[in-house]
């Protein structure tokens, strides 16, 4: 639970919304001016999902208790739900086994 | 330009994004009630979707708002993670190049990875004029808009009624691991996943809860240079 208040919350939603908006709109609005994007920066940007979305994944399996812990049931579920999302990209299916392989664990645990 | 083979464009846009709405629904629903499990107020819950509209920004953020992170490293965090669209903007901005602002501004405020991907491929196939092209965009973009409003109002108002026995939280990180893959395509992004995740891991403890954004300089690093060595 969040003890930001109120009013810092909307701060922060406004301030990546906005942030957002200008990143989505900036190429479309510039590259009249703008021949194309830069090598250097179209290299970074293009790496950007595959780091992040894999450093917000592994911490989330590795510290399920708030703590290094490799025996959790999230770990083992979180393996089984990897390869089900490798072999078929689907967030639907993804999240479904990967969910009930939690549960089923929980359930023995 | 006749109405008609706009509006025809419009709906084979919306056409080609519909299969992919079943995916995004239950992604916005946990968007919702991770809001509400965070301590988010109702109205504030509902108001980020709209306001934001990139669905692994929020749920990164609403993570960071749940344990109380610097404010400063909340917003970077999640503008890294959209610092894609900029990506996709220069991707879209030659077919949509000719367009006045006031449509820009719209048609970049709903430009989702869906979309984009959605978009960039049919007018790589269908060359088509201004009008054409940009009734296609807005026809794959709008629903997507709707069904993200939907279904997080949907996860708002289930939202505190959801047991935490059910661990619900857990799809978080599952929903993030199927956009991941898609996402890992070749050496590069493969070294930036792989050192970006590990690097996660050990910068845990980090003051500030700066180790996601540590981590993602280090995994882009590594894929830079592996890159440019090869």
């Amino acid at each position: 639970m969040t003890s930001h208040s109120p009013g810092l919350l909307w701060g922060l939603i406004v301030a990546i919304g906005l942030g957002t908006w200008l990143t989505r709109l900036s190429f479309l609005a510039l590259l009249a001016r703008v021949e194309r994007v830069p090598p250097a920066a179209a290299r970074v940007l293009r790496l950007i999902p595959a780091a992040v979305l894999a450093a917000l994944i592994l911490p989330a399996l590795t510290h399920a208790t708030g703590e290094f812990d490799l025996g959790t049931d999230r770990l083992a579920a979180g393996a089984v739900a990897a390869l089900v999302a490798w072999h078929t990209k689907s967030v639907l299916a993804t999240i479904a086994v990967g969910m009930a392989v939690l549960w089923a664990l929980q359930a023995i645990g | 330009m006749a109405t008609s083979a706009r509006r025809e464009a419009f709906l084979s846009g919306v056409r080609a994004i519909a299969p992919i709405l079943l995916g995004v629904f239950p992604f916005g629903v946990i968007a919702g009630v991770a809001a509400i499990e965070a301590g988010i107020g109702p109205l504030q819950a509902i108001a980020i979707s709209p306001i934001v509209f990139a669905g692994a920004s929020q749920l990164a953020a609403i993570d960071l708002i749940a344990r109380d992170a610097a404010p400063l490293v909340i917003v970077l965090t999640a503008l890294v993670i959209n610092a894609r669209f900029a990506m996709y903007s220069a991707s879209l901005a030659p077919s949509l190049r000719d367009l006045p602002l006031r449509t820009k501004a719209p048609a970049a405020y709903l430009l989702t990875d869906q979309a984009f991907a959605v978009s960039v491929l049919h007018f790589d196939r269908h060359p088509a004029d201004l009008a054409t092209t940009a009734a296609y965009y807005f026809g794959s973009a709008i629903p997507l808009w709707v069904t993200w409003q939907v279904s997080s109002v949907v996860g708002v108002v289930i939202g505190s009624g959801v047991p935490a026995e059910w661990s619900l939280d857990f799809a978080i990180p599952l929903v993030f691991m199927a956009l991941l893959f898609p996402a890992v395509k070749d050496r590069g992004t493969r070294v930036a996943a792989l050192v970006a995740g590990i690097a996660a891991v050990v910068l845990i403890g980090l003051p500030l809860n700066l180790g996601l954004l540590a981590a993602a300089a280090l995994g882009i690093t590594a894929g830079v240079v592996s890159e440019v060595r090869t």
